[in-house]
């Protein structure tokens, strides 16, 4: 098969890519390796909502039609979201089609796929950033008898042996689960490092209103003093809910989760905890009361009578820096994600294996990359984001394809 | 950060070499391997003389201008001589002192210009840990303090700044806070 672009990965941002080359009659495929939103479909648990209201699940030509904009989308609401967008414009999605190679030609690139060898002008790397889990060395001296599991593997309270749980990471999927579990009545540790506390609402609206006012959402990523610390900046500590309601570290204390430092050790039977989550728990204040500055500063611009209703600091737990084994039936690792990409030569990727890119423009000419955290603004990792940048990516792919020969 | 100064400030840290080394192990990642040593030689009592001199970095042998020397000993109140600090509180005076320069270098590099940096340090100790007398009482310090008291040209907050980030980005206090795997041996 031949084509001007490959577009692999049919979530949000291969299909507003899709969308994009469609506007410009620009001949594609988009290669999935299962179904359209495929991550959302097989990778979340039952409950998981976006932490992002509904109107920011905009994509180019695509808004949110229904009935409650400042609402959070369930996985399965947002799943149909993509499907309808894919059907509004006929996306050319090839779905079980998993890419095992992408090797240069002398016209292009040609990929191998589970379903044949596809020939294309240009490539466009939409695949996530979230599918393959980081999970820390120490999960390797675990005793069998506590139970492991990755955080996309976690469903719902009931896969849960009963005994102690450690969730390991204090992001949202870490804070998220813990929040569920504690709910449940489960008797809930919360292993806390380095993360970004945010209120949910703050000066009367939802505070990715005023991330969107304020204009943080669109800080360029060539105005960032240290883009590969922006990059790497933990998600946020938010969850979607009806009431609305924050999920930073004191609401979880309220639930009775117990919170204690980085996990980053073993010794004997026991889990060592970090000594340094006061700093982490100063730092992620420091950091939130920063941004809430900003955004004073564009309420204040438009003059909103609302006012400044700073979150109380976070109150510093009881020092814990071990529990044994046997506290613990499960342990959650909630720590993130790593790249992955093993079908693309070594020469585009760094030391650790993310693929190596200026705004999304990878090393080989042709090659785009998208839907990766603050790949070319702020928002790049979130829904709306990466509709942005599909957008702004089409200026150098059509350049690309003006100066190669159709196939 | 917020605050950035059209002059600029000079805290006497080489912000420059700093920042062109973290460029540099980006793409050399071997060069950024150090290994610290120090050889220790015992006097008599309690008392010891612990000494540095050279180290491996940069992918090669270094050397310290001159050797450096320390010598710890035991307070009086434990009936010893007390002709030095005492090993605990030379770590103590270690998490200080990385803290401070970590402050003097993220100051710098973030514009702020520094008048007074000043630590008050307290580590507490129950001493039937390493007497043996409470199995259930750990030798090492239970919780310690660091306040600092910093004049600069930066309101509070910038000030608090520095200081998270030069926890986040110090030696010691990773030493202290997290563990490491310690090997002795008899020749």
């Amino acid at each position: 098969m031949r084509t001007d672009v490959a577009v692999i990965g049919a979530g949000q941002a291969g299909l507003a890519t899709s969308r994009n080359l469609a506007d410009r009659s620009i001949d594609h495929v988009v290669l999935e390796r299962g179904q359209v939103a495929n991550s959302w479909r097989t990778e979340r648990w039952d409950s998981l909502r976006l932490l992002t209201p509904n109107w920011l699940s905009r994509l180019p030509g695509w808004t949110y039609d229904g009935s409650d904009p400042d609402g959070f989308m369930s996985k399965d609401d947002f799943v149909d979201h993509l499907e309808r967008y894919r059907r509004s414009f006929g996306a050319p999605v090839q779905t079980e089609t998993a890419v095992e190679s992408v090797q240069k030609t002398s016209g292009g690139f040609r990929l191998r796929t589970s379903q044949g060898e596809i020939d294309a002008r240009a490539i466009v790397i939409a695949s996530g950033a979230n599918s393959t889990p980081r999970i820390p060395a120490i999960a390797g001296d675990l005793p069998p008898c506590v139970r492991q599991l990755q955080a996309m593997h976690y469903r719902n309270v009931d896969q849960i042996e009963d005994g102690g749980v450690l969730v390991v990471g204090a992001s949202a999927s870490g804070a998220q689960i813990a929040d569920e579990l504690a709910r449940a009545g489960r008797d809930v540790t919360m292993a806390v490092g380095n993360h970004t506390r945010i209120p949910r609402r703050y000066r009367g609206q939802d505070t990715f209103a005023w991330l969107e006012r304020s204009g943080i959402l669109d800080d360029p990523w060539v105005d960032e003093p240290d883009i590969a610390k922006s990059r790497r900046a933990p998600s946020l500590q938010l969850v979607g809910t009806d009431d609305a309601r924050d999920l930073d570290l004191n609401a979880l204390t309220a639930v009775g989760v117990r919170l204690v430092g980085r996990l980053v050790g073993t010794s004997g039977t026991n889990l060592q905890f970090s000594g340094s989550l006061a700093n982490a728990i100063a730092s992620a204040d420091q950091r939130m009361h920063r941004l809430l500055t900003r955004i004073d500063r564009a309420a204040d611009r438009a003059e909103v009578d609302v006012p400044e209703d700073r979150p109380p600091p976070t109150l510093l737990p009881a020092p814990c820096l071990h529990g044994n084994h046997s506290e613990f039936s499960t342990i959650i690792w909630a720590t993130g994600f790593r790249p992955n990409y093993p079908w693309l030569s070594r020469h585009l990727l760094d030391r650790r294996g993310a693929i190596v890119h200026d705004g999304g423009v990878m090393k080989d000419p042709g090659m785009f990359v998208l839907g990766l955290p603050f790949l070319r603004r702020r928002k790049s990792g979130f829904i709306a984001g990466a509709g942005c940048d599909a957008t702004e990516l089409m200026q150098p792919l059509q350049a690309h394809l003006e100066t190669t020969h159709e196939l | 950060m917020t605050t950035t100064q059209n002059t600029p400030v000079d805290n006497g840290v080489a912000v420059a070499h700093l920042l062109g080394a973290r460029d540099a192990f980006t793409e050399t990642p071997e060069a950024g391997h150090f290994t610290w040593r120090a050889t220790s030689d015992w006097i008599t009592g309690s008392k010891a003389t612990m000494t540095v001199s050279d180290y491996f970095g940069l992918g090669a042998e270094q050397q310290h201008p001159q050797p450096h020397s320390v010598t710890t000993d035991h307070p009086t109140v434990f009936g010893a001589t007390d002709h030095g600090p005492s090993a605990p509180e030379l770590i103590l005076m270690g998490l200080a002192g990385c803290l401070t320069a970590g402050i003097a270098s993220v100051a710098q590099n973030w514009g702020i210009a520094l008048n007074s940096v000043k630590a008050d340090v307290e580590g507490d100790m129950d001493l039937s840990g390493i007497l043996g007398a409470d199995p259930d009482v750990r030798n090492g310090f239970s919780a310690i303090r660091v306040r600092y008291t910093i004049e600069a040209d930066a309101d509070r907050a910038d000030v608090e700044a520095v200081v998270a980030q030069s926890q986040k980005r110090s030696a010691v206090y990773d030493i202290i806070t997290n563990p490491t795997s310690v090997v002795v041996e008899v020749n």
